[in-house]
């Protein structure tokens, strides 16, 4: 099982404890991630400004994949979601992949469609497998309620991922939680967006719907949030006590990338888990396991 | 104050990719009641602005700041009866606005950061040394292949002549 494994923009300088632990996890589990020089970013932020630009991006790291031979395997929710767009509209669209090659053949690169992209939270569910998955879990985390927060690009818009889950009732990450022994919880409003998109329009309102969902965690006495976007974590982690200082609240929910919780029931050393790089404290929850 | 209509309006956004179903939306009214942002701030309202779309308001939406206030949580476009793909025109309306000059200041921020770097944020010295201690490979600090493309779809261009409009 070998992957392009594109780290994306966010996470080398918010999130490393994201990549370190999904590394590490891969390691574990037999999954090769090959490190790419040439990716650049995604696309996604383009887009607002000019989606031509945004799919030409997306096509020109596609293109860089297939010359390894790699499908491409995102530890970013956004990447995931531009990268499949773009995808399966060169696989599908004749005209628009001649259009797009034409382009590409400017900077020598050139797209013929042959591979996919997943997220890794995806390559867990669908190429190794729960079962195998769980067949590696050396410790139970059976004292922890852990709250899955799918964010939107994960899984939606549902037609670039072929249905692959229902867009208002998903169930992947939280199946991926309970093969750790952890128990998933529900909460309210579990589909709903960090907001993160618009934080550099009016970081009111992103913090404004972060603390919805902040305050339903805290209803349901989550022991963590679980999450796999690097931009949901800057909101919900690296933004927590802003949210809490602004609206007068108080919550301390832990942050986890699925990685780092996976990482924990196979008996990987919590140190190798990048544990020391999430915001809101950890210690009261590593105490429980 | 009169607004000036545009009654092609409409048509010129359905024909960019992603606008084409705005011309079939009756105005149920999904998109505005499930939308996270406007449950915040009455002043995004995608419903509303499709209907300022379809009438021709032009100058209004393009000019406006709501139009850079989606948050693409697509929760409108997976409920929508008419399958309208709401945030997919946003970017319409923002790309149109950016082409009259209205760039709203982060995203032109961010386009120039990509444009210069290929990356949103650079990867510095620091930045590498912190990874080698951390057991992780270094990182490129920039891909130059994208100023490339930049000048292949204008944007270089586009973005150094903003606010000039």
């Amino acid at each position: 099982m070998k992957y392009a494994f594109f780290i994306g923009c966010v996470t080398p300088v918010m999130a490393r404890q994201n990549e370190v632990s999904t590394r590490r996890v891969a390691e574990e589990l037999g999954i090769e991630l090959i490190d790419v020089d040439d990716f650049a970013c995604c696309g996604f932020p383009l887009r607002s400004v000019d989606v031509e630009t945004s799919l030409l991006m997306a096509a020109r790291n596609l293109s860089v994949a297939e010359e390894l031979g790699l499908d491409i395997c995102t530890i970013c929710s956004g990447c995931a979601g531009t990268l499949n767009e773009a995808n399966k509209e060169l696989k599908e669209n004749d005209k628009f992949r001649r259009e797009v090659n034409e382009k590409l053949r400017k900077i020598g690169r050139e797209y013929n469609g042959s591979i996919d992209v997943k997220h890794f939270a995806t390559v867990l569910y669908e190429d190794v497998g729960l079962e195998k998955i769980k067949s590696k879990v050396k410790k139970s985390l059976e004292h922890l309620a852990i709250a899955s927060h799918y964010g939107c690009h994960y899984h939606k818009p549902s037609h670039i991922y072929e249905n692959r889950e229902d867009p208002e009732f998903p169930t992947s990450l939280d199946e991926l939680v309970a093969l750790t022994g952890a128990k998933p919880v529900d909460y309210e409003d579990k589909m709903q967006c960090c907001g993160g998109n618009i934080v550099g329009v009016d970081e009111n309102i992103t913090f404004a719907i972060a603390s919805e969902k902040l305050e339903h965690l805290k209803t349901v006495a989550a022991d963590s949030m679980n999450l796999v976007c690097p931009l949901c974590n800057t909101v919900y982690d690296r933004n927590q006590r802003i949210i809490e200082r602004r609206l007068n609240k108080s919550y301390g929910i832990p942050v986890l990338f699925y990685p780092q919780i996976l990482g924990l029931a196979l008996g990987i050393d919590q140190g190798e888990l990048g544990f020391n790089m999430n915001r809101v404290k950890v210690s009261e929850l590593l105490s429980k396991i | 104050m009169a607004t000036k209509l545009d009654p092609k309006f409409k048509y010129e956004v359905a024909n960019f990719p992603g606008g084409h179903n705005i011309l079939r939306c009756f105005q149920c009214g999904t998109c505005s009641a499930g939308c996270p942002v406007r449950e915040i701030d009455e002043k995004y309202n995608p419903r509303k602005i499709i209907r300022m779309v379809i009438l021709g308001m032009r100058d209004r939406v393009l000019s406006s700041d709501f139009v850079w206030l989606c948050s693409q949580c697509y929760t409108c476009e997976e409920r929508c009866p008419q399958d309208v793909r709401i945030p997919d025109v946003m970017d319409v309306l923002k790309n149109m606005a950016v082409k009259e000059g209205y760039i709203h200041p982060t995203f032109a921020k961010q386009a120039e950061t990509v444009g210069n770097m290929g990356i949103l944020y650079a990867i510095s010295d620091f930045e590498n040394r912190r990874r080698i201690r951390l057991g992780l490979p270094e990182l490129p600090s920039k891909n130059l292949e994208v100023q490339e493309i930049y000048k292949t779809t204008g944007l270089d261009k586009l973005l150094s002549n903003k606010g000039g409009a």
